[in-house]
């Protein structure tokens, strides 16, 4: 069973590293117009073949798939502080700190996700900056309600209460018990972000709040490539569309697979 | 004529160690005890002895990194898997240990209704209800408005209305008030009385030789002695196994002995 | 040394007294028991006297003083459930030694085996597992020590061993016991005076 998780993880790690070196290889050539070249479908000179500029889809998926992975990373990583500094907060601040934090909570998961992204990054006026804003500040709830939700049962925990009373303080109790259990927690939850911030990339740039089209990310090429598929040129939209779903679901895997590795050993309830 | 009949059986769980090298854990070993119909059989040991795998065993539900060897019979015929599916809830059926096994968003005389397979569901139920003396109304309430009590006797009316050949209650006892302890092991009695096979799990030795005919004896996932309950009495002298004996005399009702030698 | 409760109280979350005006002393050497039904509150009074919850009302009194919150308290508590009281991800020697480094004469009178040592909670028996918890417990600055069911979920042999094991560290310190229990035999042999829970709240 844990051979099986740490072969997902394996895979998972490789799938995803895999659109990061491949964009790093391919030379930019492959992104400048090449009009003699256009609208080429799927051969051995070009893979994926190419859009109506001319520019190789390969190199142009591969870059965008980089570029998302790059912004969705800095966004869930950010989201994961703030998550984890919030949770921490409303669990160990007394009973205000907690409701207010929890009033937050509830204020931001009440607010349609994507309505809340879009006001964000439109406010901030789009761009790099208002995507990895928008998405850092409204994927934290979850995961601070989660962390919330645990230390305050790990500090009525037997085992926690008999630690105060043999005379450990709150700080050795913080970093010795709570600590390794909420680690794993929090790196899996963290890594969940990412899909979701990926995706969310994608949207913004497709709704035209997000990146700017001359930055190939999978947005754009999904967005722009909308209005030549009812002219058969569906291989626009479906290698792109396919390499974001295999990111995605590789960050899952990764998630899944790496919490299954590290707690069924330890924990036996 | 044995209605179940167990075999040599051996249960081991295949597990990781950190260093994720396979390990095989022996938990049973070679286990051979038959149970008769219409008795009441008793098993006892402390928690590890592996008697609670001895009934998931039976009833077909030992987790996948279960291994078992050795042979099941009911009724004469071989327990295969296909035949502990078809017979559990039907011919076999678990009295469990904790009330939580009732589902909480149904009506508890809707559950017991659902468990009945012979003759008119209603009815069935009414029976039962007046069998283990809980009151016609109960029926429309959702477990969490019963006792703890009353929970317990819906989970043995549920088992009973089965029409199941043989039952199996799993640590019916622990963390029960006196009262509701004794009333359990009266239904249990009840039971027996008409029919039905009754093999009873438990680490509390004082109530196996309340009720039961027979008790088994276990440690360490070995059958240490099967003795009839009236052995278990005095000084434990018709008692065979030093096992048994010292088991008997080292409860507080007894002589309080703390044997050297078969601590957990 | 006397360890006493003196008008607790204990509100639940629907404002409705659990128990209330409860008096309740131990004396060094003593060993009293405390026998009650499940859901009446022992465990509560017990966790209170420890000093690990707050009372609604009245207070514990260790030889007339308020204890003091911080450092080991002289007051220790073993639950029913060692499972619970562990954690699962340290291994037994972690647990062990969390609070005092026992000596190997405590180690052997419990008949705790050095090798359960490297093992995690999840591969030790209930009775391995509770010998432990009782063994953190025992520091020699424990003056008072509150057993909760600690050995309801035994069998009869590790019981027995157990108790005479404890009674006997108990009376070589003058240690105070408190034994919550619902088995009315078990109290009736180890304990000097055993109160009935139901009668503490006149």
């Amino acid at each position: 069973m844990k051979r099986n998780s740490l072969l997902r993880i394996f895979i998972a790690i490789t799938l995803l590293v895999m659109p990061l070196l491949l964009a790093a290889m391919l030379s930019s050539k492959g992104l400048l117009s090449q009009l003699e070249a256009r609208n080429v479908s799927p051969s051995w000179s070009h893979p994926f073949g190419t859009d109506w500029l001319g520019r190789d889809m390969l190199t142009r998926t591969m870059k965008g798939l980089a570029l998302s992975i790059g912004v969705g990373t800095i966004a869930s990583i950010t989201s994961a502080i703030i998550a984890g500094c919030l949770g921490l907060m409303a669990a160990t601040l007394g009973k205000t700190a907690d409701r207010i934090i929890t009033w937050l909570i509830d204020c931001f998961l009440s607010v349609p996700h994507l309505v809340l992204l879009l006001l964000i990054a439109f406010s901030i006026g789009g761009g790099i900056k208002g995507v990895i804003i928008a998405i850092a500040f409204t994927h934290w709830p979850s995961l601070a309600r989660l962390l919330r939700a645990e230390i305050l049962a790990m500090k009525s925990a037997q085992f926690v209460l008999v630690s105060k009373q043999l005379g450990k303080s709150s700080w050795w109790i913080a970093t010795r018990h709570l600590l390794p259990h909420l680690l794993p927690q929090f790196i899996v939850g963290a890594l969940l972000m990412f899909p979701h911030a990926i995706l969310h990339e994608a949207a913004l740039t497709f709704l035209g709040m997000g990146l700017s089209p001359h930055q190939p990310a999978i947005g754009i090429i999904l967005s722009e490539s909308m209005k030549f598929i009812s002219a058969g040129m569906c291989w626009l939209a479906l290698f792109p569309g396919l390499c974001l779903f295999f990111v995605v679901r590789s960050f899952d895997m990764l998630a899944r697979s790496l919490y299954a590795f590290i707690d069924p050993n330890r924990l036996r309830h | 004529m044995h209605l179940l009949d167990i075999q040599q059986l051996s249960i081991s769980f295949e597990t990781y160690d950190y260093r994720l090298r396979k390990r095989t854990m022996p938990v049973i070993q070679k286990l051979s005890l038959s149970v008769h119909a219409g008795e009441i059989l008793a098993i006892v040991g402390a928690s590890g002895s592996g008697k609670s795998l001895l009934a998931h065993a039976i009833l077909g539900l030992l987790p996948d990194n279960a291994v078992l060897s050795g042979r099941l019979s009911f009724e004469g015929q071989a327990l295969t898997p296909e035949r502990q599916q078809q017979l559990r809830g039907k011919q076999l059926a678990l009295i469990p240990q904790s009330v939580q096994y009732l589902d909480p968003l149904m009506r508890v005389g809707k559950q017991v209704e659902q468990a009945v397979r012979i003759g008119d569901a209603r009815l069935e139920r009414q029976k039962a209800f007046e069998r283990f003396r809980l009151p016609q109304e109960a029926a429309a309430k959702y477990p969490f408005q019963l006792s703890g009590g009353m929970a317990r006797r819906v989970l043995v009316s549920i088992a009973a209305v089965s029409g199941a050949k043989l039952l199996i209650a799993d640590e019916p006892t622990p963390g029960l008030d006196d009262q509701v302890a004794q009333e359990t092991l009266r239904t249990f009695q009840q039971m027996a009385k008409i029919g039905s096979t009754i093999l009873f799990i438990t680490h509390d030795l004082i109530a196996a030789a309340q009720i039961a005919d027979r008790i088994a004896v276990l440690h360490s996932g070995e059958l240490m002695e099967i003795a009839p309950a009236s052995s278990f009495t005095g000084n434990g002298d018709a008692l065979m196994h030093p096992y048994t004996r010292a088991l008997w005399q080292a409860l507080p009702q007894n002589q309080f002995m703390d044997a050297k030698g078969w601590q957990q | 040394m006397k360890l006493e409760a003196k008008r607790i109280g204990k509100l639940m979350p629907n404002k409705t007294w659990l128990f209330r005006s409860i008096e309740l002393a131990i004396h060094s050497g003593e060993v009293v028991g405390l026998q009650g039904e499940s859901g009446c509150g022992k465990s509560s009074l017990c966790r209170i006297i420890a000093g690990m919850d707050a009372a609604a009302e009245g207070e514990v009194l260790l030889n007339g003083q308020k204890p003091s919150k911080r450092g080991y308290q002289p007051v220790q508590l073993v639950f029913q459930h060692p499972e619970h009281a562990v954690n699962p991800r340290w291994r037994a020697g972690a647990i062990l030694t969390e609070g005092w480094q026992p000596d190997d004469l405590l180690l052997d009178t419990l008949h705790i085996d050095r090798g359960w040592l490297k093992r995690w909670p999840s591969e030790l028996s209930g009775g391995q597992l509770q010998r432990i918890c009782i063994a953190r417990a025992l520091s020699p600055q424990t003056k008072f020590l509150l057993a909760d069911e600690m050995t309801t979920m035994l069998d009869a042999i590790t019981q027995a061993q157990i108790w005479k094991t404890v009674l006997g560290i108990a009376e070589q310190r003058q240690m105070g016991m408190l034994v919550v229990s619902h088995d009315r035999p078990l109290l009736n042999r180890i304990c000097n005076r055993v109160i009935d829970f139901h009668k503490l709240t006149v």
